[in-house]
């Protein structure tokens, strides 16, 4: 049991009085951003990242992915409690959750909320420990082309899993690579599309595009919708929590069904986003009384809060291992660990265990941390909300400038967040997905990089990409997701032909 | 204003999809004709030591300009029965509202720096949008930009971009 002795190892490393310190100032900075519309995950931690790069990496990776456990808790409390979802992946905790609300019953839809945030995490991380060590000591035999196709995988997937138009997918997922493209060619040193901008030479930050596409693009999109909040208002005390946490074992299918879908969603790149509603659509598909969902079912709040924080939660699992991550946020994390000098990917369980293990261990007291928080604190979260947005808005502006700026301390980035907050608008409003754009520009230079190298390799040959077991399964498997929807439209064309005979 | 709408064409209380779907769909299209001709230019094909620099980022440039193309030719060819809302003229105007202030606020951080240039910009939103009192209103925009000068530069010692009145005061 390699994996216990590491845990363990793992939390005398996180379990230190300045990093439950930084867990503790995460989660409420995450729970705030989880609140705040405009601000999410994503773009808050692309924020705060830059006031982490002279703090110890362990301390700063803690406190940063606490406070995506907090905006990943801190969403239900607005979608409950207003109606609002504040985040993308609590959607579909509003359908039943405000209902829940509106009959009086709020606190008991927010512990329910809480706690299955809490187990869905939780066999997310358990899943992590096991599993995360395998995969990095299988992916240490991992060349060029291995790693060309893994991200292949991933790509492929998001164009066969979308809801979008492929071709939408297709152009932001370009989009995304192209604007990695741009600047100085790592390899050859050659300067690329930048037209002569001088300001163009260090290429488009991945961060300065998260702050604006979902700050500024967010603030956009809220704005349109004229915002009023007005909600219920909640104390949660502990007869309500206890009672709640009486009556949920009878949903451990719900619970169960909820976590596979997380973790599968969060592990390939769908995120915690649809991860949340298919859940929800599973366990009404599943249930005996479909009719009572959308009227205030706890079910309904069961199911994609659970998913959404496995799914969450799992997406750190190919990131860690592979270097890939599942979402944006893990991009973000991501890209955290490449400017404190470590790469991510098998070797870091080789070279950084403290760092690992570190973090595997305070993904386990970070939720613990966060259950307990959130539990206590949220008349002051809904207080919160209480602001006039006419106060809220502006600061949030000022706040996605300060972010974009101390990116690189310069100017021309904070103009570039703006051109991004209206592209992200625009892109929301036609329904382009974001996800691939902003995974692109985090992988394009890994993804070329490798591209490169393989066909080094094999001196120009795609051959390559099937010239082992290996490289060659996971390259069909690529293409199988990429065929994926057309499969699905042969299905259709059949059962129809099937239905007309 | 709002009545000139309310009297004008029912079309006009609301935007089409169609537009904006056609322009980002050629922004994408310039976009990508950008990408491809930078890539021919340093080279697509090999060098000695390798693929050159244009070789992994033309074929990025094929399939963006293709996707894009596909996009701007199926909303043309389905231009008339396309009637998908983007949004409400009003909504567009407070977006407008909103965004207007926001681009004017970036260009004042580069004139002013950033803490004169936020003072002015939730003074305008507090008064413009809901009835502070000048006390409030004065309270809050300069105490927001004061908290976030003692969090970032005093504690976290990032500095951020400063104008004439900083300079003025020697910080």
């Amino acid at each position: 049991m390699d994996e216990i002795n590491n845990l363990m190892h793992g939390f005398a490393v996180a379990l230190t009085v300045p990093n439950l310190g930084y867990m503790l100032i995460g989660i409420t900075l995450g729970v705030l951003i989880g609140v705040l519309p405009g601000l999410g995950g994503a773009n808050g931690i692309a924020i705060l990242l830059p006031l982490t790069f002279t703090m110890d990496p362990t301390s700063a990776i803690i406190m940063l992915s606490c406070i995506y456990w907090g905006a990943l808790f801190g969403g239900a409390i607005t979608s409950i409690l207003f109606n609002i979802p504040g985040e993308p992946w609590s959607v579909a905790t509003t359908f039943d959750g405000y209902p829940l609300a509106q009959q009086g019953k709020a606190a008991m839809a927010l512990t329910a909320a809480f706690t299955s945030s809490f187990v869905g995490a939780l066999f997310a991380v358990i899943l992590i420990t096991f599993l995360a060590p395998l995969l990095a000591k299988f992916a240490l035999k991992f060349g060029p082309a291995e790693y060309f196709t893994v991200q292949l995988l991933t790509f492929c997937s998001f164009v066969g899993m979308s809801k979008e138009p492929i071709a939408k997918v297709v152009c932001s997922m370009m989009l995304g690579f192209a604007l990695a493209a741009v600047g100085m060619d790592t390899v050859t040193g050659q300067l690329r599309m930048t037209y002569g901008v001088s300001d163009l030479l260090k290429g488009f930050d991945f961060l300065i595009a998260v702050i604006g596409l979902f700050g500024i693009g967010e603030i956009l999109l809220t704005m349109e919708e004229g915002l009023a909040f007005k909600g219920q208002s909640a104390r949660i005390n502990l007869k309500v929590v206890l009672q709640t946490w009486r009556g949920l074992p009878r949903y451990w299918l719900t619970f169960l069904r909820s976590t596979a879908i997380g973790c599968w969603m969060g592990i390939t790149p769908g995120g915690a986003t649809p991860a949340s509603f298919m859940s929800y659509g599973v366990a009404m598909r599943m249930s005996k009384e479909p009719h009572s969902f959308g009227k205030g079912q706890i079910e309904g709040v069961l199911a994609p809060e659970t998913a959404a924080h496995a799914a969450g939660t799992a997406a750190l699992l190919p990131m860690l291992t592979l270097g890939i991550p599942g979402s944006p946020t893990a991009a973000v994390l991501l890209g955290g660990l490449l400017i404190w000098g470590l790469q991510p990917g098998p070797m870091l369980f080789v070279e950084k265990p403290d760092f690992v293990w570190g973090l595997i261990a305070s993904m386990y007291l970070g939720n613990v941390v966060g259950l307990l928080v959130v539990l206590t604190t949220v008349p002051f979260w809904a207080a919160m909300l209480r602001i006039p947005f006419s106060v809220i808005a502006p600061v949030i502006l000022v706040i996605c400038a300060i972010g974009a700026y101390t990116v690189h301390s310069s100017m021309f980035d904070v103009w570039i967040m703006l051109v991004f907050g209206v592209l992200g608008y625009l892109f929301k409003k036609l329904k382009y997905p974001i996800a691939p754009l902003v995974l692109a520009l985090v992988l394009g230079d890994m993804a070329e990089a490798s591209f490169r190298q393989a066909m080094l390799l094999s001196q120009g040959s795609l051959a390559i990409f099937w010239s082992n077991p290996l490289v060659g399964s996971i390259a069909g498997l690529a293409m199988l997701m990429l065929a994926w929807p057309l499969l699905g439209k042969l299905r259709t064309l059949y059962q129809a032909r099937e239905a007309r005979a | 204003m709002s009545d000139d709408s309310q009297a004008s064409a029912e079309p006009a209380d609301h935007i089409l999809a169609r537009g904006p779907e056609l322009g980002v769909a050629l922004l994408l299209m310039v976009l990508a004709v950008l990408v491809i001709t930078d890539s021919l230019r340093v080279g697509i094909g090999w060098a000695d030591d390798g693929p050159r620099s244009g070789y992994f980022p033309f074929y990025i440039g094929l399939m963006l300009l293709a996707a894009s193309t596909t996009i701007f030719i199926s909303t043309l060819l389905k231009w008339r029965s396309l009637k998908a809302v983007f949004a409400e003229r009003q909504q567009l105007i407070t977006v407008t509202a909103m965004l207007v202030p926001t681009v004017v606020f970036v260009g004042g951080i580069a004139l002013l720096g950033i803490y004169v240039a936020s003072v002015l910009l939730i003074g305008y939103f507090m008064r413009r949008y809901s009835d502070f009192g000048w006390t409030a209103t004065a309270l809050v925009s300069v105490g927001v930009p004061l908290t976030f000068y003692a969090v970032f530069e005093r504690w976290f010692l990032v500095p951020l971009p400063k104008g004439p009145l900083e300079h003025l005061l020697g910080l």
